[in-house]
């Protein structure tokens, strides 16, 4: 009777469970296999596919490959760039918006914006302010500073999606911080006033230390979004990664490698198990930094 | 001086109100300038010719939009029914259900979030070609109707789900299904409403799948639509804002009536 009972429940679960499971097996788990497998291969797709093994030469091809360098530098770049600015700005706008002001709302629903519009629109709404003759070369002039041909010259190509990947990622990360801030107790604030703490020290020594698991969580969020940079460069540079690959990024060129040339889809999969321990690495890195800094 | 704290606050709000707006209104603006404004590069934002051309003409020369439209609706309103039900299903049988592998399933979902998109994107290709789902419907929805992250998230929301009323549901005399569809599913709404918001989204502006997943022009999303329509009319920025517009209009809308439960959705993300 008892055993019957324990059946029918997990019967139960197992029906519950099977559009997850469904989904789990056929595109998630069986890929992953199906990708190592891959990426020991060399495949071929004309006709029927064809899988030749050849060892490790796709990994070791990695090693000799220019463009994979270029690729991984600029994300490297990128990555060291855009996620430690994102997360001050984000940090710095939570506190503002935070300092019990009128109208915090307002801005709030304003900030947010740039996380609602999709990346093909931002994209498409920052080329066009980058235009050689575009508004933003108009407010540098204006200013009395250079100007650039954003999107043409290899030295700016990739600071332009900087800044404008910086813009629209900070508002999400910055409702998190709002979100941690809300539950900061008053008493310690009020602790630190009695101190003779003024508004910049309740920031630094109240306010950061109790965010910082939020930190960590922005951090590493931060990391493996920018790792994966795509949209935005292949929207840029017209899927090439130009002007003179300063806008290729690693998967860009995993894109480009699987489904743009022949012959490559292995290297593509052996490409993307390097990127996978790289977004591990860092954020492993990350967390062990984090923790040993949390010891003073 | 705490006067001139506030202001300085304020300042900063502002300023930075001011660096969110400014692409939005110069992208509207643009949308209603003549193409002979656009390309004097003038940076008024208040257009010389107001127009209303650019909205009209999008549609006549790329006559696709409509159907772009319709996909997009089509593939993200389904992804986001379906996740729904199979995410709460999945994250209800976690937590409350006895039955052995229980700590395995869970283990592995807890894996999946960790495994970037890249690795899986190029076998999924082979696979949907396969099954000869490529430039289809369900080659964009079938994989994307789970989702770990938002498993993850009913669990933790009816581990805290009060026993007494499935208790109760059980003496009337209701099976374990009659009682999560009937009872607890309807009471979990506000979790349902941010995972709403969150997937339709997703779906909504995803550019990397349906780049992969649909190579025929009448299947396009909007994104993909999109791009391939500055690759089209690369200088007519007139035309290439009004469309931008067009398709962010329908997120603004679904923002205005929902905006609680996004900052709802996005602390709970946040690992809360």
């Amino acid at each position: 009777m008892f055993s019957r009972k324990r059946w029918k429940e997990a019967g139960t679960a197992y029906t519950l469970l099977s559009p997850t499971l469904f989904v789990l097996l056929l595109f998630v788990i069986g890929p992953i296999l199906f990708a190592i497998y891959l990426s020991f291969h060399k495949v071929q797709l004309l006709g029927g596919a064809s899988f030749e093994f050849v060892g490790f030469d796709n990994f070791t091809r990695i090693l000799d490959d220019t463009r994979a360098k270029i690729a991984l530098w600029n994300t490297v770049k990128y990555v060291a760039i855009v996620v430690p600015t994102q997360t001050m700005l984000a940090l710095v706008l939570a506190a503002t918006l935070n300092a019990g002001l009128k109208g915090e709302k307002f801005f709030r629903i304003v900030y947010f914006l740039p996380t609602l519009t999709s990346s093909a629109v931002l994209t498409l709404i920052f080329m066009w302010m980058y235009n050689q003759n575009g508004l933003v070369n108009h407010v540098l002039q204006f200013f009395g500073l250079p100007t650039y041909n954003w999107l043409g010259d290899p030295s700016v190509a990739l600071n332009a999606i900087m800044i404008m990947n910086i813009w629209s990622t900070a508002p999400f990360f910055m409702v998190i911080y709002l979100a941690a801030l809300q539950d900061i107790p008053d008493s310690l604030y009020e602790a630190a006033e009695l101190d003779g703490a003024n508004a910049w020290h309740k920031f630094w020594y109240v306010t950061v230390p109790y965010l910082k698991p939020v930190t960590s969580f922005v951090v590493i969020m931060g990391l493996i979004g920018t790792f994966q940079l795509f949209d935005q460069s292949y929207i840029f540079s017209g899927g090439s990664g130009g002007p003179n690959n300063a806008t290729l990024t690693v998967v860009l060129l995993i894109y480009q490698y699987a489904f743009k040339s022949l012959g490559t889809m292995g290297y593509a999969a052996a490409l993307a198990f390097a990127l996978a321990i790289v977004i591990l690495l860092a954020t492993w890195l990350q967390r062990k930094f984090s923790k040993e800094e949390s010891l003073y | 001086m705490k006067k001139f704290g506030k202001a300085l606050l304020y300042t900063i709000l502002v300023l930075y109100a001011i660096v969110t707006m400014i692409p939005f209104l110069w992208a509207l603006s643009s949308s209603f300038k003549t193409l002979e404004e656009i390309v004097s590069g003038s940076i008024n934002f208040i257009p010389k010719h107001f127009t209303l051309d650019n909205y009209k003409q999008i549609f006549i020369e790329q006559e696709l939009f409509p159907r772009w439209f319709m996909n997009s609706v089509i593939i993200a309103v389904t992804v986001t029914i379906l996740n729904l039900m199979f995410n709460s299903m999945a994250g209800y049988a976690l937590a409350r259900l006895h039955f052995r592998g229980k700590q395995t399933i869970f283990m592995i979902i807890l894996a999946v979030l960790m495994i970037p998109a890249q690795v899986t994107m190029i076998p999924n290709y082979l696979i949907l070609k396969q099954l000869g789902w490529l430039n289809s419907y369900q080659g964009m929805i079938v994989p994307a109707m789970i989702n770990a992250t938002f498993i993850f998230m009913m669990r933790q929301f009816f581990i805290n789900f009060p026993k007494e009323l499935e208790e109760a549901a059980a003496l009337d005399g209701l099976s374990r299904i009659g009682t999560f569809f009937r009872i607890v599913l309807p009471l979990a709404r506000p979790a349902l409403a941010a995972q709403a918001i969150f997937v339709f989204m997703g779906s909504w502006n995803d550019f990397m799948r349906p780049l992969i997943i649909l190579s025929d022009p009448n299947l396009f999303t909007l994104p993909l639509g999109l791009n391939s329509f500055k690759g089209q009319y690369i200088s007519y920025w007139n035309y290439i804002m009004a469309a931008s517009m067009v398709f962010t209009l329908p997120v603004l809308v679904i923002y205005a009536f929902f905006n609680r439960y996004f900052i709802k959705g996005i602390s709970f993300t946040g690992g809360k």
